[in-house]
């Protein structure tokens, strides 16, 4: 077992990028509970990885791929806001089939595909961070301009319609914001860990936050510290990341006995 | 004085797939309460929904004075079971002004609102769409899961301090009607 790793300026880059990622990740989470959408996050993140693959087999940026696979889910998602969970069940399947089929028939695919599925952080570069602080520097603002008409979409469905407005643009909007949100993830941290960091830490912002700002700091802080625990962990104990994180984040949960019936 | 005109309700009929509610006739001024009252089955949350574009208008005419901000308090609510919202979160929603709530609510408002009971987390949903800046209130059986002191203090309040506004509530509660409304329509069966 070696921390020293952890102190290697090899490793700054990703776990920055990283960290930016498990502070919005759980904001996007609330959001999506707040709307029981939270399998949409899945549906994202398969959506994503097959997308970086299929960039990756036309010699293309994964990153990009990524991005506008899961954007187009967003958007299909969005626009089908009816067919609600099957939406998210096909796409998933959809992603996961062509993903998994790529990856066998695809030498390139092969370990780019077990980099997705695992979650190896470590290989995400400046590119990544890049897109990510400028995804922070839009995505927090929109998200924070979006609360209350998310919340009265939730609460008070006819508060729009009531004067004459409507909310579908705004819900499409926050569609798309967290689309975009997942697939860096996904891309970066792998998709179970990026699902990890959208679902767990919400769980704990609904049972312990005292009103819906506290909630989101909460979740917010639950997931860059879960995060930063997966990291070093993972690291000094050469392990996947992904796994480790999703592990981390869900014992809190076990040992603090959440209630799944009350969330 | 009669207050300006908010609402002129000509003929309406309204439903989902076919006219299943009125002919519905009347005016509404700001200041005024008006209650639809009728038997079970009448079709009075419809005619409350057409009012603000929620159902399908199937004839008659609704004239609305320009610049119209409608709040609508709908029957039932959504499980709040594990929602990590409070008091103040949800007022806020609405731009509801707090002042003015009873007393047994005004202090509890940083609470969660799976902390309070079922008659405080009505009151304040109602409260969230009465308290709301708003030309016209739509009020859809507002004392259904209130208390004495809820009820109480709802005809209390709207007795004295809805003058800004113009108000049509649908209640199953005559004495209630009879308490609070300026006017009664009656919506035949």
């Amino acid at each position: 077992m070696s921390f020293d790793l952890l102190f290697d300026p090899l490793f700054r880059v990703p776990f920055v990028t990283g960290l930016l990622l498990a502070g919005i990740l759980p904001l996007i989470g609330m959001y999506l509970r707040l709307r029981n959408e939270w399998l949409a996050a899945l549906a994202f993140a398969q959506m994503a990885s097959a997308g970086a693959l299929v960039a990756m087999v036309l010699d293309g940026p994964m990153l990009v791929g990524g991005v506008l696979a899961a954007l187009l889910a967003a958007l299909v998602k969005g626009l089908l806001a009816r067919a609600g969970a099957s939406a998210y069940a096909l796409m998933m399947l959809l992603a996961w089939g062509g993903g998994v089929l790529l990856v066998a028939n695809h030498p390139l695919a092969e370990q780019a595909g077990h980099a997705l599925f695992d979650g190896q952080l470590y290989f995400t570069g400046e590119a990544h961070l890049l897109a990510t602080a400028l995804a922070a520097l839009v995505v927090l603002p929109v998200l924070a301009w979006l609360s209350r008409p998310l919340l009265l979409a939730r609460f008070f469905p006819e508060f729009y319609r009531a004067r004459g407005q409507s909310e579908r643009p705004r819900l499409l909007l926050f569609d798309l914001l967290a689309g975009l949100v997942v697939a860096l993830a996904t891309v970066s941290l792998g998709v179970m860990a990026a699902f990890a960091l959208v679902f767990v830490p919400p769980l704990l912002g609904w049972r312990f936050g005292r009103g819906w700002r506290s909630a989101l700091a909460l979740a917010a802080l639950a997931g860059m510290g879960g995060y930063t625990l997966a990291f070093a962990l993972s690291l000094g104990l050469d392990q996947p990341f992904g796994p480790v994180c999703a592990l981390l984040l869900v014992m809190p949960i076990v040992m603090t006995g959440v209630k799944f019936d009350r969330m | 004085m009669a207050g300006e005109l908010l609402l002129r309700v000509a003929g309406l009929r309204a439903g989902y797939t076919g006219p299943v509610a009125g002919p519905l006739d009347f005016e509404l001024r700001r200041g005024e309460i008006i209650g639809l009252a009728g038997p079970n089955g009448a079709g009075k949350s419809t005619l409350l929904k057409a009012l603000w574009g929620g159902v399908r208008v199937f004839g008659g005419e609704v004239y609305k004075a320009p610049g119209l901000e409608i709040s609508h308090q709908a029957q039932g609510f959504d499980d709040l079971r594990g929602v990590p919202l409070s008091g103040r979160d949800l007022l806020g929603l609405t731009g509801a002004d707090p002042a003015g709530l009873p007393p047994w609510l005004a202090g509890r408002l940083g609470e969660r609102l799976d902390r309070l009971s079922g008659g405080q987390l009505q009151f304040l949903r109602l409260w969230a769409c009465l308290a709301a800046p708003a030309d016209l209130v739509l009020l859809d059986e507002p004392t259904n899961n209130l208390d004495r002191a809820g009820v109480a203090h709802l005809a209390d309040w709207l007795g004295r301090a809805h003058g800004g506004q113009g108000i049509v509530l649908v209640s199953h509660d005559h004495a209630f009607i009879d308490q609070v409304c300026t006017r009664v329509v009656e919506v035949g069966a």
